[in-house]
């Protein structure tokens, strides 16, 4: 299942915090209500990210195993 | 001849230089306002050799300060709302992190709880020391169990199924593995759940319900002999509970252990299964209102 989404960052290429920072970046660019996908590495990414995410006050949607070691997760932009 | 024993009593430590000493203060959980920051600074000056100490316990210790000095830097530490601290066999500074009221991983108010637990012990006369320390959570960065009675914030987790989206953040939130999603639903294997509180913080539909409490541990040290404070009780939810089981492990060191023995050394010499009944005993007066 592929959820629509208005951007795709790859966080796969840096560790925490920069995976967060990255993010946090490239939601920068998304307009209130747009959704960013956010692919990251299994283990400290994942445990870390979405929290983070919620704790920037945005909407998280989904958190989907890619089945290769990566997730992906789609979070819906709150606020400009 | 000056009383050295009444003076470290009092928190004026004896220096490697005759007549010379250090001078404990009151800290509790770490804090200290800015007012106090700035008296103990000048009164350093005036005092001391315009240094202060940061101990290993959160505490302050102004060094260099003359014995004709004592009874005037108390007044003056008194005048900026500091009072002086402790050493010897009694209940010490009662330390902390800073909890949920600053840290984003706290899952309990650590520094009102220090206080209470300060006003309620600090000074009682026990066979040794004895240290309280607070932590906020499982991350454990005040480590808790290095003391003889640590008390750590958790989460008892709850899975509130109408709010949940089945996102997948809380199944990969959890580092000890505890949650799976089993046909439409999640599932927590409660033996592996640590109390960490990370789904609940992490879920972003309120789908986790936690309910704070306390952990305890009893009987660390970490000086001449090392050994980890000891879990025997459930998580404990309210402070009533917390503070008849600490009065109890108190009443047990007062009751059982040698002039200068630590709480540890006391447990081990009388037995674990005794300690331990007599902290079940008191929790389980503390949940039914029975008991002093």
């Amino acid at each position: 299942m592929e959820l629509e989404h208005d951007d795709l960052v790859d966080v796969t290429d840096v560790v925490c915090p920069i995976t967060f920072v990255k993010a946090k970046v490239a939601m920068e660019e998304l307009d209130e209500g747009q959704v960013l996908a956010i692919r990251m590495n299994d283990g400290e990414p994942a445990q870390n990210v979405p929290r983070s995410m919620k704790d920037e006050g945005h909407k998280v949607l989904k958190l989907r195993d890619n089945k290769d070691g990566t997730l992906t997760l789609f979070v819906r932009k709150v606020g400009e | 001849m000056a009383d050295y024993k009444a003076l470290k009593n009092g928190g004026f430590m004896r220096q490697a230089q005759k007549d010379l000493f250090s001078v404990r203060l009151k800290v509790v959980g770490g804090n200290l306002t800015s007012e106090q920051l700035a008296g103990i600074a000048e009164i350093a000056k005036e005092y001391g050799n315009s240094s202060v100490h940061l101990t290993s316990r959160q505490g302050v210790e102004i060094p260099f300060v003359k014995l004709a000095d004592v009874e005037k830097i108390k007044e003056a530490l008194k005048a900026k709302g500091v009072d002086t601290g402790v050493c010897g066999p009694r209940v010490r500074t009662v330390t902390a992190c800073q909890g949920s009221g600053v840290c984003p991983s706290g899952c309990i108010d650590t520094y009102p709880l220090a206080l209470a637990i300060s006003n309620r012990y600090f000074g009682q006369e026990l066979p040794h020391k004895f240290k309280f320390g607070v932590t906020g959570c499982v991350n454990n960065c005040l480590k808790a169990e290095e003391n003889d009675i640590g008390i750590k914030g958790g989460y008892l987790v709850e899975w509130i199924e109408p709010e949940c989206i089945m996102c997948g953040v809380c199944l990969k939130a959890c580092r000890e593995g505890a949650l799976s999603e089993v046909d439409g639903k999640i599932e927590i294997e409660e033996e592996k759940c640590n109390n960490c509180g990370r789904c609940v913080k992490s879920c972003p539909t309120d789908a986790w319900k936690g309910t704070p409490g306390y952990i305890m541990s009893f009987a660390g040290t970490f000086g001449n002999k090392m050994a980890f404070g000891v879990r025997v009780l459930p998580i404990i939810h309210d402070l009533e509970t917390l503070f008849k089981i600490s009065d109890a492990a108190l009443d047990y060191f007062s009751k059982y252990g040698k002039p200068g023995e630590r709480f540890r050394a006391a447990v081990e010499r009388n037995g674990w299964d005794g300690f331990t009944k007599a902290m079940e005993k008191a929790y389980e007066e503390a949940l039914n209102g029975t008991g002093a």
